[in-house]
């Protein structure tokens, strides 16, 4: 909870640097535009966390996003599939690709950072195949869908803002994912056996099968993620579609409190650090404009944040123990 | 008397929260083996390390040869010739053994180490402990029990006259200990002198030339060759006398509970093994290392599933693939190793309680967490779990309530057997007693308990029965009128005499894990 905090704290003292040091910042639009990106971005961090809380990690969630996003125009306007049927083979496509991780990881012992190191290159590779690397995009078709992730949902008394469509979804996936976590026996299944899978194993879980679910809600989650982003951006290139998203989840889930230890995690968190992770980006844009230095300050920020958190740990049991002593 | 070596005088150490040492002296003399105990907590360790350079204390003084020896650093105490062999072994696995000998020691010639002098100084280190193995050997190839005469060579190396051994037996079987305590004879012949620290009291009247008892950071007493007893040792720990220490009393019915008709575990697939258990009764599994008592336990639960044989439970057969479908049956099983299998160290308390049961308390997949809390609460009233409150994170408890914990965890789905492996393996004397007690009321409330266990006292103490394994296969079965010490070593070790049950040469089999 403490750390909730920190971090919050952290998002809201660079919101008010850049409310003051940049006009731009504060517009309508802008904030706009950040909310519907943390939306997007938050969607993957949550699903990256189920596999971090296992101690796993997953990084082919930005070459998913690639495949999905561009095999979904594709269908639809190469090959002329129906929206439902093309729809549901993007997700059924993620879905197996989570359970071909997930089972790789348990079945064979393989390490996940190898499996879906593959995966990375693997997917946006048979994406560039089938695509010939040409542009695909849905044109000025499929309106209806596009408001999912273009659409504004109205603040009644506030003018000149909306809330975007994709903070719905976000809001969804949070609360079901923050049940799930939190509320059922098999989120602590997950947070139990990512601490110490053996004592889980000993205590009649099934963690292999617990494991091989984190992996398929992470890689449906960045499925979603993809259909939601190339409906955002309406044309996507298989080249470079989704690049090192991945490392956006992932790090915004560390700095929400995952431990890559494993056995730690939470929704919240992951959300805020995904909000600061794009905030940080947005002022750095804005600021300064020189985004080319974008990745270095990301960088440095996480990982002062990262160091904060450890001296403020290490802090807390000195206290700890001083306190026990005085007593 | 020979001159007194080492001399620590009022030494006190406070840890954050701790005061570790109130004031501990010790004397050791030239050739002299000072055993070292107390329980859990008693500051035996912080004693060592103090001694050892690993730590410094915080007041009192240390003297070598009568000179203060303020001992700073490791570098200054192995100078000064005090070495510490700590419980879990520091060897480089990958290396061989004149390497770890000689690690950062290393003989160099032109900047480049000497290999051929290396060899040879190894080898010279290697007969002082009876070791009879080539330097070139690699480290990981060798059992635990050779990889300690490693340590103690490689104490020597640095001419230690004092070496300090902290459990050096927790992880050897009885052969090794044994030819480690031999080792340690002809040490202190050649006038090297042993703190050894230790929680098996029987080893201690073995090898004691004097007891030094610390209780709470003080020293509680000390006892000379003649006055070292069983009795005497545990008065001075515990501070009071432990009448009855074993609570055993019979309470086998007359219904089987489990029948294992020719089970086969994996490790020894060849030696079909038949028994039955009837409720409420405890049957001690005896052993050396290695003899496959814990593959027995993990097969039975489903962790390493059985090559073959029939498992019934309550008239129903089982086929335990999986600890699910163990437990599901009614087994539990309290792990050897509680930090790696047991617990998950960094939850709470109340969440390790619920872990085995929140599957049957669920609704529709989702945690009863009120059943959770009285659960918790329950079991840390019943089993007098000590912990500020169930929110404690359950690596901050000692090791006697971090295996009440464990037990405590399967309580709750009323197993009909329980299994338990090592069940009060490095707790101190009170917790066990407590442990005990706790698996005199299961038994008492008709549950059928089946414990292994490396320590003689708890076996003899504790079963209504013993099967006795050795390699493998099940040599002997003891009912609790014929149970001795000889006749399970006997057994133990699969030998015809029992003059020979005392030969060293007892190879731990491949499949011993430490």
């Amino acid at each position: 909870m403490k750390k909730l905090l920190g971090i919050f704290g952290l998002l809201l003292a660079v919101c008010l640097f850049a409310t003051w040091a940049s006009e731009s910042f504060r517009s309508g639009y802008n904030i706009e535009n950040l909310i519907r990106r943390t939306a997007l971005f938050g969607v993957l961090g949550i699903g990256v966390s189920f596999v971090i809380v296992t101690g796993g990690i997953d990084l082919s969630i930005g070459s998913v996003i690639c495949l999905v996003g561009c095999g979904l125009p594709w269908l639809l306007t190469v090959q002329h599939w129906s929206l439902p049927a093309a729809l549901a083979a993007v997700i059924a496509v993620s879905v197996g690709i989570g359970l071909a991780h997930g089972l790789l990881i348990t079945r064979l012992r393989l390490q996940p950072f190898i499996v879906t190191l593959c995966g990375l290159m693997l997917y946006r590779g048979v994406t560039r195949g089938f695509t010939a690397d040409q542009t695909v995009g849905f044109a000025d078709g499929y309106k209806g869908l596009r408001v999912l992730a273009t659409g504004k949902i109205p603040v009644p008394g506030i003018q000149g803002f909306e809330i975007p469509a994709p903070w719905a979804v976000l809001v969804v996936v949070a609360i079901a994912a923050a049940i799930f976590l939190n509320r059922t026996i098999y989120g602590r299944y997950l947070l139990a056996l990512g601490n110490n899978e053996n004592a889980a194993r000993y205590s009649g879980i099934n963690t292999s099968r617990m494991i091989v679910l984190a992996y398929v809600l992470c890689s449906t989650l960045a499925g979603l993620g993809g259909v939601l982003f190339v409906l955002d951006v309406n044309s996507a290139q298989p080249v470079d579609f989704g690049n090192f998203y991945e490392l956006y989840a992932i790090a915004a889930a560390v700095l929400g409190g995952c431990s890559l230890r494993g056995g730690e995690g939470s929704i919240l968190g992951v959300i805020i650090g995904t909000a600061l992770i794009l905030v940080l980006r947005n002022v750095v844009t804005l600021v300064t404009n020189h985004s080319n230095i974008e990745f270095a300050i990301i960088g440095a920020v996480i990982l002062a944040g990262v160091i904060t958190d450890e001296l403020v740990k290490r802090y807390a049991i000195r206290r700890r123990a001083a306190r026990e002593l005085a007593q | 008397m020979p001159p007194v070596l080492l001399e620590a005088r009022s030494l006190t150490k406070s840890f954050p929260g701790v005061r570790a040492l109130k004031g501990v002296s010790l004397n050791v003399s030239r050739g002299e083996v000072v055993a070292v105990i107390g329980e859990n907590g008693a500051g035996k360790s912080t004693l060592m390390k103090i001694l050892a350079g690993v730590q410094t204390s915080d007041s009192g003084e240390i003297r070598i040869d009568g000179v203060p020896a303020p001992l700073r650093s490791v570098e200054e105490a192995l100078g000064l010739g005090i070495a510490l062999i700590h419980q879990e072994l520091n060897l480089a696995q990958n290396l061989d053994v004149a390497a770890n000998l000689f690690l950062g020691r290393e003989p160099r010639r032109w900047g480049l180490i000497d290999t051929g002098r290396l060899r040879q100084e190894a080898g010279q280190f290697l007969q002082a402990v009876g070791l009879d193995v080539s330097p070139d050997t690699r480290v990981g190839s060798l059992a635990i029990g050779q990889q300690q005469l490693v340590e103690i060579a490689k104490a020597l190396s640095t001419q230690a006259r004092v070496l300090i051994m902290d459990e050096p037996t927790s992880s050897l079987s009885a052969g090794e200990a044994e030819n480690l305590f031999r080792v340690i004879d002809d040490l202190r012949a050649r006038g090297v002198s042993i703190v050894y620290i230790s929680h098996r009291l029987g080893e201690v009247t073995r090898l004691a030339d004097r007891v030094v008892v610390l209780r709470d950071g003080e020293n509680s007493g000390e006892l000379a060759r003649h006055e070292i007893s069983h009795a005497a040792m545990v008065r001075l720990m515990v501070g009071r006398d432990l009448s009855q220490f074993y609570p055993h009393q019979h309470h086998a019915r007359t219904e089987t509970v489990l029948e294992v008709d020719g089970l086969r575990t994996p490790a020894h697939p060849t030696h079909p093994l038949t028994f039955q258990i009837r409720a409420g009764e405890m049957v001690g599994l005896a052993g050396l290392v290695g003899a496959g008592r814990t593959e027995v336990l993990l097969a039975l639960f489903g962790v390493q599933p059985a090559v073959g044989g029939t498992l019934k439970i309550g008239g129903q057969p089982l086929c335990a693939q999986t600890p699910a479908q163990a437990i599901a049956a009614g087994l539990a099983l309290v792990p050897e190793d509680r930090k790696r299998e047991g617990l998950v160290l960094g939850m709470p308390v109340r969440e390790n309680l619920s872990l085995a049961s929140l599957r049957q308390d669920q609704r529709r997949g989702f945690r009863d967490t009120a059943r959770e809390e009285t659960l918790s609460a329950e079991m840390i009233r019943s089993l007098r779990i000590k912990t500020p409150n169930d929110r404690q994170v359950v690596q901050f408890l000692s090791g006697g309530n971090q295996q009440k914990v464990v037990i405590g965890k399967w309580l709750a789905l009323k197993p009909k057997v329980l299994l338990l492996d090592e069940p009060t393996r490095g707790i101190d004397i009170g917790a066990k007693q407590e442990i005990y007690r706790l698996m005199e009321d299961l038994a008492d409330q008709g549950v059928a308990i089946v414990f292994a266990s490396s320590e003689m006292e708890e076996i003899l103490g504790m079963s209504d029965r013993v099967l006795v394994m050795h390699e493998g296969r099940i040599t002997g079965e003891l009912s609790r009128h014929q149970l001795s010490e000889e006749a399970i070593l006997h057994l133990a070790t699969g030998t015809a005499s029992t003059a020979s049950s005392a030969h060293p040469a007892h190879p731990a089999s491949p499949d011993f894990h430490p």
